[in-house]
C-alpha cells in the first residue's frame, strides 16, 4: 500500500522585507527614489519556516503535529493543503484533501444558516449533491435547526461555531488537515466533533493530520505524532513517546525573547521588540522561588498613531492548563490611544501564588470594545518556580508531594478554646 | 476497498512553482465553486438593497435618460440612423458590464483574502465569479434594452445573432484579462486600487458610448481609440441596429488588443497566485 502522504525534503523560506507583510506602490516608488539618491540597498531578511521535512503517512493514520509556536506546524499544513507553495522539496498526496484551518471559512452574515452550509461546504470541497445528501444530518448535528432559515448575523457566536463545526465534521475527503480549530467552542460539542471524526477515520480509513496545542486531545485522537522545532522535524513516532519528548524538551525556561532575530511578531499597527522576566532587583531571571514576585516587562513599538489597545498576559502551567489571564486596568496607558513610538510595559505576578513547576506566558495587545486582538504571542517566556526553604513559604518544612494548581500562603489562625 | 479506488483518482503533486499552465482541468473540477461564489455575491448584493433586483434595471435606465437629455437634446450629438436613447443604452449596458467586471474582479482577491489564506482552490474562480455577477446585471440591462427597442420600433437585423454575442464575448474577455491583472496587482500593491476608478473614467470617454466612432474625423485617433476593446465590442453591438457593417479596422485592432489584455492578465495572475496567501 502506498502512503497517503509522502513528504520529501520539504522546505519553505519566507522573506521579511519590511515591517509590512505587503507593499504599497508608494513605498516602491519612494523606495526606488531613495535608492537612487542614497545608493543604499535594503537588506532582505530571510528565514526558513520549514526545513528538510521528510515523512510517509499511511492511509488511515491519524497524525498529531506538535511543537512550540513558530515550529512550522501551520506552515506544514498550509503547504500540504496547497494554500502556499513550498520553496524546496515536494509532497505527494493520494486522495482528496480537505483542510480545516479555520471553522466557518467563507461564512457570510447576510445569508441564512442553510445557505451558509452550502457555501461553506462547497468552499471546503464538498459537491452540492453531497451537501444535499447530508443536509438534514448536518443541521441536526449542529442543534440550530430552529434558526436554520435565519440570516447568520442574528446567530450568537456559539451558534455560528456549532454550525461551522458540524459542516466540518461531515467533510469526507480521504485526507483531512485540521489546525487547532477545535480549540474554540464549548467542550461538549468539541468532543462530539472529535468523536464523529474519529469514527469516520476508523471506519473509512481516512488520513488525518491534526495540529493542536492540547496534548490531551492529541493523545486521545492520534495514533502517531510528528514533533517539529524551529522548522525542523525532530522525531516521528508513537504519540505517547513523542509527547513525552516534547514535554521534557519543553520544560526549558526562557527568560528573554527578542523578536529582531528572524522570528517576527508584527502587524501594521504594532511590533513586539523584546520581552523578559526579572526580579525586584531588575536582574533578568527564569527561576524564582515561590515567595518572590515575578516581573514581566515587554517592549513594543506603535507603528500607526492613535492605535487603541491595552496589555494582557495569559499564564499556563506545564500541562498547558490556563492558570489565569490578566490585562492592564491600572497603568496610565491602559486602553488608551497611543502615539507612534516605543513603549515599555511591566506586570508583576505576585509571590506566594504559584507552586513549583514550569510556567509559560503568552502576551497580548488588544482593544476591549469591541474586542480586537492585535497581537497574541504564545509561549513568549517560560520560568521555573522552586521552593526556598530558608524563606517563609507555603510548604513550611514539608517536602513531600504537594498538589494543587496554585500555592497561596494562607493566613491560618488557631487558638485553644477555654473550656 | 472503494475508497482506495477513489484515492488513485486524485493525486496531488506539490512542488515549488515552475512553468505556466492555465489549469483548465482543475477549474473544471471546481466548477461548482464558480456557481457558489457567484450565487453568494448576487444574493448578498440584492439582499442588502431595499429595491433589490429593480436596482439593476433602474441604474442603466437612469443613465440613459440623463445622457439623452445632455448629449442628444443639448449638445446635439449625431447618432446616425439610430435614435439616441437606443444608441446610448446599447453602449451603456456593455460599458456597465465592462466597468463593474473590472472593478469587482480587481477588488475580489482582497475582499476574499480570508478565504484565500485558509483554503485552496484555483484562484481564478474569484475574479471569474466577480465577472459572472456583473454578467447577471448585464442580463437585466439587456432586458431593458430589448424593451426600449420595441418601444422605439427599432429594427434589428438578423446579424444580431452573431454580432451581439461577439460584442459581449469581447467585453467579457477584455474585462477578464484586465480584471485578473488588477486583482493580482492589488494583492501586491495595496494602494493600486485607488487608481482603478480613475482609469475607468478615462476609458469611458475613450469608448464610443455617448458618441459614435464614425463621427471622429482623424483616422489616427480612431485607430488609437480602437485599442480600447470596448470600441470593437460596441461596433459589433450597434451594427445590427444601424444596418451599417462594422468598421473592419476597428474590429481587428480591438480583437488583437483584447487577446493581448486577456493573455497578459491571465499570465500575470497565474504567475503570482501561488504567493497570494503569503501576501494577503
Amino acid at each position: 500500500m502506498k502512503p497517503a502522504i509522502e513528504i520529501r525534503k520539504l522546505g519553505k523560506e519566507y522573506t521579511l522585507s519590511s515591517a509590512q507583510p505587503y507593499i504599497s506602490l508608494r513605498d516602491v516608488i519612494s523606495g526606488s527614489m531613495k535608492n537612487i539618491f542614497q545608493l543604499s540597498k535594503k537588506k532582505k531578511e530571510k528565514f526558513w519556516a520549514l526545513e528538510d521535512i521528510n515523512a510517509d503517512i499511511m492511509p488511515g493514520e491519524r497524525v498529531g503535529i506538535i511543537g512550540r509556536n513558530g515550529a512550522g506546524k501551520s506552515t506544514l499544513l498550509k503547504i500540504i493543503s496547497r494554500i502556499t507553495p513550498p520553496t524546496t522539496g515536494e509532497a505527494i498526496i493520494r486522495g482528496r484533501v480537505g483542510s480545516l484551518l479555520e471553522v466557518g471559512t467563507g461564512f457570510h452574515p447576510e445569508l441564512t444558516g442553510r445557505e451558509n452550509i452550502y457555501l461553506n461546504g462547497s468552499i471546503l470541497g464538498l459537491k452540492r449533491a453531497e451537501i444535499t445528501k447530508q443536509l438534514a444530518e448536518i443541521i441536526d448535528f449542529s442543534g440550530v435547526e430552529k434558526f436554520i432559515d435565519t440570516p447568520l448575523k442574528h446567530y450568537s457566536s456559539g451558534m455560528q461555531l456549532r454550525l461551522a463545526f458540524s459542516v466540518a465534521a461531515h467533510l469526507e475527503p480521504e485526507v483531512l488537515l485540521i489546525d487547532e480549530v477545535l480549540a474554540v467552542g464549548d467542550m461538549e460539542f468539541q468532543k462530539k466533533c472529535l468523536g464523529k471524526m474519529e469514527e469516520v477515520s476508523k471506519n473509512d480509513g481516512r488520513t488525518i493530520l491534526f495540529v493542536s496545542h492540547n496534548m490531551d486531545t492529541i493523545r486521545k485522537f492520534c495514533s502517531t505524532a510528528i514533533l517539529l522545532n524551529k522548522g525542523k522535524m525532530i522525531n516521528k513516532g508513537e504519540t505517547g513517546q513523542i509527547i513525552n519528548e516534547y514535554v521534557s524538551g519543553h520544560l526549558q525556561t526562557n527568560a528573554e525573547t527578542n523578536w529582531s532575530e528572524g522570528i517576527f511578531s508584527y502587524n501594521k499597527e504594532l511590533k513586539l521588540n523584546r520581552a523578559f522576566l526579572h526580579n525586584n532587583a531588575c536582574e533578568v531571571l527564569a527561576r524564582f522561588d515561590t515567595t518572590e514576585s515575578i516581573g514581566l516587562t515587554f517592549e513594543y513599538e506603535v507603528l500607526s498613531a492613535n492605535t487603541q489597545f491595552t496589555h494582557g498576559i495569559n499564564l499556563y502551567n506545564q500541562e498547558n492548563q490556563h492558570i489565569f489571564s490578566s490585562h492592564d486596568v491600572t497603568s496610565a496607558l491602559n486602553n488608551s490611544k497611543k502615539e507612534t513610538g516605543n513603549y515599555k510595559t511591566s506586570a508583576w505576578i505576585p509571590g506566594n501564588l504559584l507552586p513549583e513547576g514550569i510556567f509559560s506566558i503568552s502576551i497580548a495587545l488588544f482593544s476591549q470594545n469591541p474586542v480586537d486582538i492585535l497581537i497574541h504571542e504564545h509561549e513568549v517566556l517560560s520560568f521555573e518556580i522552586y521552593t526556598d526553604f530558608s524563606k517563609m513559604n507555603a510548604r513550611g518544612n514539608y517536602t513531600k508531594d504537594f498538589p494543587g494548581i496554585v500555592r497561596p500562603l494562607i493566613k491560618w489562625e488557631a487558638e485553644k478554646l477555654k473550656k | 476497498m472503494a475508497i482506495f479506488r477513489a484515492m488513485s483518482k486524485f493525486i496531488h503533486h506539490i512542488k515549488p512553482p515552475s512553468g505556466f499552465s492555465l489549469g483548465l482541468k482543475e477549474l473544471w473540477q471546481y466548477r461548482e465553486l464558480f456557481y457558489f461564489f457567484t450565487w453568494r455575491d448576487i444574493k448578498v448584493k440584492y439582499k442588502q438593497t431595499y429595491l433589490g433586483i429593480i436596482w439593476a434595471l433602474l441604474q442603466p435606465l437612469g443613465m440613459m435618460v440623463i445622457f439623452t437629455f445632455l448629449f442628444s437634446r443639448t449638445l446635439k450629438i449625431d447618432s446616425g440612423n439610430v435614435v439616441y436613447p437606443v444608441f446610448v443604452l446599447s453602449g451603456l449596458i456593455l460599458w456597465n458590464l465592462f466597468s463593474s467586471s473590472v472593478s469587482h474582479a480587481g477588488e475580489s482577491m482582497i475582499q476574499n483574502s480570508n478565504i484565500i489564506k485558509k483554503i485552496y482552490f484555483p484562484r481564478l474562480i474569484i475574479p471569474g465569479s466577480a465577472i459572472l455577477v456583473a454578467f447577471f446585471d448585464f442580463i437585466m440591462g439587456l432586458l431593458i434594452f430589448i424593451v426600449l427597442c420595441i418601444i422605439y420600433n427599432q429594427p434589428v437585423s438578423w446579424q444580431a445573432i452573431l454580432y451581439f454575442p461577439a460584442g459581449i464575448i469581447i467585453v467579457l474577455l477584455a474585462a477578464f484579462g484586465i480584471g485578473t491583472f488588477l486583482a493580482a496587482l492589488n494583492v501586491k500593491f495595496r494602494d493600486f486600487r485607488y487608481t482603478i476608478p480613475f482609469m475607468l473614467q478615462v476609458l469611458f470617454f475613450a469608448s464610443q458610448i455617448i458618441y459614435p466612432l464614425f463621427s471622429i474625423q482623424q483616422q489616427w485617433l480612431k485607430y488609437l481609440l480602437a485599442i480600447n476593446p470596448m470600441n470593437a465590442a460596441i461596433e459589433f453591438f450597434r451594427s445590427p441596429l444601424s444596418g451599417a457593417s462594422p468598421d473592419i479596422a476597428v474590429i481587428i485592432i480591438g480583437l488583437l488588443s483584447t487577446f493581448i489584455f486577456f493573455a497578459i492578465g491571465i499570465f500575470y495572475f497565474r504567475k503570482t497566485e501561488s504567493y497570494f496567501a503569503d501576501l494577503s
